[in-house]
């Protein structure tokens, strides 16, 4: 069985006429990196939330490790679905980086040598070491957002779901998040990521879900779904520089600038 | 005239030390297109807040050294007297906009300079043909979407004529269409009305196919000043300094390093015209 399960889900928020979701198959295996692309609009978000059950579905089923979401509470989810925000300041508020990160843990009930060891080994994951007792306000902005993401990945959730983490970060903070959002996907978590930055996109998923006006327009590889011009078009995506100068230069379906590298270079050798 | 002047200037926020514009001078002509860019905290915000005399009037702090628009010494200006002559577009509209239509929200400007009502109407058509935005005349701005928004906070600046438009990285939080779409805009005012143009943008891409010019700030200086291909072919440089190097330009880096192409470029244009 799927990690996650979606079937012909349907959800229309109260006060709307249309379907903010219309009719959403799909499957999600254990360990795969999956990003979600679309309008603003499009739905995505309202999909996420019914992974970690903030929303239950108007028809259709969505399963989360073999559960139906509308039998589990939000709580029991929240220890399997971990949510990192968009904008890290809407999810601080302890006085320092220990507390924030010790907060989850804590309400799991987890005993406190226990929580001492996952903490120092998040701090050091995320590299916030030096920032234990700082307060979380006084990070920079790729420093708060490690730190929404260490005190999510303290409690130890299979699944991960990441929305635009790397939204206003500078160059080092969004390498040093590729970095580890791809550490953690060696580690077997599940990943789901909203974002528009087709950057992260190309180096970090596997396989894409591109979204529009409710319904799931493509559902590929990176390859299938970067290829595909037409599907591209109508949800205003462009193709990576990468993959347009591949093709310009009549190579393959190259995403990322490495791949584009090593193919020039493979063939000339 | 010069449309901006700056002469050494320096400024630090209220309770601190750090000089986060570090004495900075440059010159901008008439119609020039420029791209700021550097890391986080590089002062390329502040910066752009001491060009309409927001600092120091509105955000304390240390200011010295001078900042002229056409001629108008800024930092002595409130920032109603140099409204007709620089706008200014934050990275999130919401910031900007508060008014109940969209209507209002470009009457704002130009009945506070106490236009006839004729004139005021005049500009808010115009502004709203130029950002593409004349079905939403009387919405709720704040039930428009992202992009939509952030036109209209680029109109509510047209409607006071300004000849230079600075913006404050405008598409940071939009989706891909929201992007485009202003994205077109500024060129447009750049491309047909020939108005002068600072944005601060860290996405490199799009800068080096569109700009005249970019400067890179780091630490509060501006540390690289020329033209996009001099400045964003310098692959290394960038990045050591925490500034993303288009893509186009880091592919054709290693490959020019490998000895397969003979040059670094930086747009698209450029690169599909070499022989790999």
């Amino acid at each position: 069985m799927s990690l996650i399960e979606f079937k012909d889900l349907i959800y229309r928020y109260e006060d709307s006429t249309v379907n903010a979701l219309d009719g959403v198959t799909f499957e999600i295996e254990r360990g795969e990196c999956v990003s979600i692309l679309g309008e603003n609009g499009s739905g995505k978000t309202t999909l996420i939330k019914h992974i970690n059950g903030l929303l239950k579905p108007t028809k259709g089923s969505v399963r989360v490790d073999g559960k139906y979401t509308s039998d589990v509470t939000i709580a029991n989810l929240a220890k399997k679905v971990g949510f990192v925000f968009q904008n890290p300041d809407h999810m601080i508020f302890a006085d320092t980086v220990v507390e924030e990160i010790s907060f989850g843990p804590k309400n799991f009930g987890i005993d406190k040598e226990e929580m001492e060891r996952r903490v120092d080994e998040v701090l050091s994951f995320t590299r916030l070491d030096t920032y234990r007792e700082s307060h979380p306000m006084a990070l920079s902005g790729g420093e708060k957002q490690r730190l929404a993401l260490a005190s999510i990945i303290v409690s130890e959730p299979d699944i991960l779901i990441l929305d635009e983490p790397t939204t206003g970060l500078d160059y080092k903070s969004v390498n040093s998040m590729i970095n580890l959002i791809r550490e953690l996907h060696d580690k077997g978590k599940t990943i789901i990521l909203i974002t528009h930055d087709m950057g992260l996109v190309s180096h970090v998923a596997e396989r894409v879900l591109l979204m529009k006006e409710g319904k799931i327009l493509k559902d590929g590889t990176l390859k299938d779904v970067f290829s595909d011009k037409k599907a591209l078009d109508e949800t205003f995506l462009d193709q990576p520089y990468a993959l347009k100068l591949s093709l310009a230069w009549g190579m393959g379906i190259n995403i990322t600038p490495d791949q584009l590298i090593e193919d020039i270079l493979g063939v000339k050798k | 005239m010069l449309p901006i002047k700056v002469r050494d200037l320096s400024f630090s926020y209220q309770n601190s030390d750090k000089k986060i514009i570090n004495e900075v001078s440059f010159d901008v002509e008439t119609g020039e297109f420029i791209g700021i860019i550097g890391p986080s905290g590089c002062g390329k915000s502040t910066l752009c807040f001491a060009l309409n005399a927001i600092i120091p009037h509105t955000i304390n702090g240390t200011v010295s050294g001078n900042v002229e628009i056409y001629g108008k010494k800024a930092l002595e200006s409130e920032p109603h007297q140099l409204a007709g002559d620089i706008g200014i577009v934050l990275q999130n509209p919401e910031t900007q906009l508060f008014a109940m239509t969209v209507e209002e929200e470009l009457a704002f400007g130009p009945e506070n300079l106490g236009l006839e009502v004729d004139e005021i109407n005049r500009r808010i058509e115009w502004a709203l043909s130029v950002v593409r935005m004349e079905k939403h005349k009387y919405r709720f701005p704040f039930n428009l979407s992202g992009g939509q928004k952030q036109r209209v906070a680029i109109a509510a600046s047209l409607t006071m004529l300004p000849k230079i438009l600075v913006l404050d990285e405008p598409t940071s939080q939009l989706d891909p269409k929201g992007k485009r779409d202003v994205f077109n805009v500024i060129k447009k005012l750049h491309d047909e009305m020939d108005m002068t143009i600072i944005l601060v943008e860290h996405e490199t891409d799009i800068l080096a196919e569109h700009v005249d010019r970019i400067m890179v700030m780091q630490e509060g200086r501006i540390t690289m000043d020329g033209g996009p291909d001099d400045i964003l072919s310098k692959v290394e440089s960038l990045q050591k300094i925490g500034v993303r190097p288009p893509e186009i330009a880091e592919i054709t880096y290693r490959l020019h390093m490998n000895g397969k192409v003979p040059k670094v470029c930086t747009t698209l244009d450029q690169a599909r015209r070499l022989k790999v």
